[in-house]
């Protein structure tokens, strides 16, 4: 769609001093709408799919009964792994995961983690021997932007939604009968990303927007407002002031797209 | 009876939908009982790696992927040798309903995920990519429909269910047919089926393909109908 790359930048930065966007919106809006579908897919033990306008991202929730770690006897452990499908976008390749893919499912790991959205205690079926591994599978379905936050949104509403299955006297998982005990989600990290176009700061930058912008900052908050990760992107650097500003921008943000949680 | 009380000639509920990918050319869902595909297709495009190229008719390229949720016990993300073998007799089912030489040294580009699986998974992958390569406005000469028959219980039956291809002895035959040329496109089998019970079986895939072809040309239909309201509103 956009021929000049330069000339289209040039008109963007023009815009972006009226504060105002090629789509309408001003500078600090997400797009409309954002959505939440639960339960997309019936065999995973939760799913979601996000939709920020025309960005979306399924989620699905599997859990297996396997080891703990050693250094961590009684808690389960859980994996965040993206999927860039090549029907989402002119611009993914099929085969193995890309770098981006691999950096898009460790920032939405950190912002899981380290928050300690999961109660990994509560995942512990037998001390040192066995525990639930929680796998969280991110499917991209239409690439227009902003997929980190989009998927740290699906990860935490397919984590929202998820059950457990039955666990039968003999071990082994019968997932064709789900439990009505709900996964121990203790907090509800999201993720905001600013990005830096020309000197000004955006927000859900739509894949036109994407290709014009020189750096991005991934801000992932829990509800109290505790940075849970980070993670600066793009070829140019950031001054401490539009750290601080980006910063600003998250707590709001990132509290605006939790108000879209369930429960 | 069968397990979930249909009849034998009976499918499973179809939803279909054209223009559920906005960044592909062309793109559809097809969803059956509880088995949902998910199609987009890009191009026709120039050649990658470019000796690919064939300088009288274009290359297509399919690909069929599962969600790893999409089944009970979590599938490993990418592909694998089933994936790899469904790909190709999907690209080979879709290929006879294309205009092959209108697009030398060209390729298109067809991608399927399962969002869901409940059995029928490439059937309901061919139905939807049939519609997506149509969406995306590929020169065809017929739509693919696609559904699964086989024998449940020494009977024929149309659209097997997970829980009917797990009972003993049951025998698996997706199916992929053109209905307006008439052609089968799609024939695999799995399991035992007396040679008489073929043609029986081949008769009820023609009938319920037929009725898969209506609902996919009204999938179409109604994304352009849509597209008309939406600029009449304007």
């Amino acid at each position: 769609m956009i021929i000049d790359g330069e000339n289209f930048k040039r008109y963007v930065i023009e815009l972006s001093e009226k504060n105002k966007r090629i789509d309408g919106r001003g500078l600090k809006d997400f797009r409309k709408p954002i959505k939440i579908e639960y339960g997309v897919s019936k065999n995973a033990e939760g799913s979601a799919l996000v939709t920020i306008g025309k960005t979306r991202v399924a989620c699905g929730v599997k859990l297996e009964v396997g080891e703990p770690y050693p250094d961590k006897p009684d808690e389960g452990t859980m994996i965040v792994n993206a999927e860039f499908a090549a029907l989402a976008s002119p611009e993914f390749e099929p085969g193995a995961p890309g770098e981006e893919s691999i950096e898009l499912a460790r920032i939405v790991d950190r912002g899981i983690r380290e928050s300690g959205a999961i109660d990994t205690k509560k995942l512990c079926i037998k001390k040192g021997e066995k525990v639930w591994l929680v796998f969280i599978d991110i499917y991209i379905q239409n690439h227009d932007g902003n997929l980190i936050d989009a998927s740290a949104l699906a990860a935490i509403a397919a984590l929202l939604d998820a059950k457990f299955p039955k666990l039968e006297e003999d071990g082994k998982v019968n997932y064709k009968e789900k439990t009505n005990e709900p996964l121990p989600i203790v907090k509800k990290p999201t993720a905001c990303t600013i990005y830096k176009i020309g000197d000004k700061l955006f927000v859900d930058a739509n894949a036109d927007e994407e290709t014009i912008c020189n750096a991005r900052l991934t801000i992932t908050m829990d509800e109290n407002g505790t940075i849970n990760a980070m993670q600066k992107g793009g070829m140019d650097g950031l001054e401490q002031d539009e750290i601080e500003k980006c910063i600003e921008i998250a707590k709001e943000k990132t509290k605006e797209l939790r108000n879209y949680l369930k429960g | 009876m069968r397990p979930d009380g249909r009849k034998n000639d009976e499918m499973r509920k179809i939803e279909a939908k054209v223009g559920v990918i906005e960044k592909a050319d062309g793109s559809a869902m097809f969803k059956i009982g509880n088995t949902i595909a998910i199609a987009g297709v890009y191009g026709p495009k120039p050649v990658r790696p470019k000796h690919l190229e064939d300088p009288e008719k274009v290359l297509l390229k399919c690909y069929y992927d599962m969600y790893s949720f999409s089944v009970p016990e979590r599938k490993r993300p990418g592909p694998d040798r089933r994936s790899i073998e469904l790909s190709m007799v999907i690209k080979n089912a879709l290929l006879p309903a294309i205009f092959v030489k209108e697009y030398p040294k060209s390729q298109i580009d067809v991608f399927v995920s399962i969002v869901q699986a409940d059995a029928g998974t490439r059937c309901a992958a061919i139905s939807a990519a049939a519609m997506a390569l149509a969406d995306a406005g590929i020169a065809m000469k017929d739509i693919v429909a696609a559904v699964a028959v086989g024998r449940v219980n020494n009977e024929i039956v149309v659209d097997l269910t997970k829980e009917e291809e797990d009972i003993e002895g049951t025998t698996d035959m997706p199916i992929a047919y053109m209905p307006r040329m008439k052609k089968f496109t799609l024939l695999q089998l799995d399991g035992k089926m007396p040679a008489d019970d073929i043609k029986k079986a081949l008769e009820l895939a023609k009938t319920s393909c037929e009725k898969i072809y209506e609902i996919q040309k009204k999938a179409l239909k109604d994304k352009y109908l849509k597209m008309r309201e939406n600029e009449n509103k304007d």
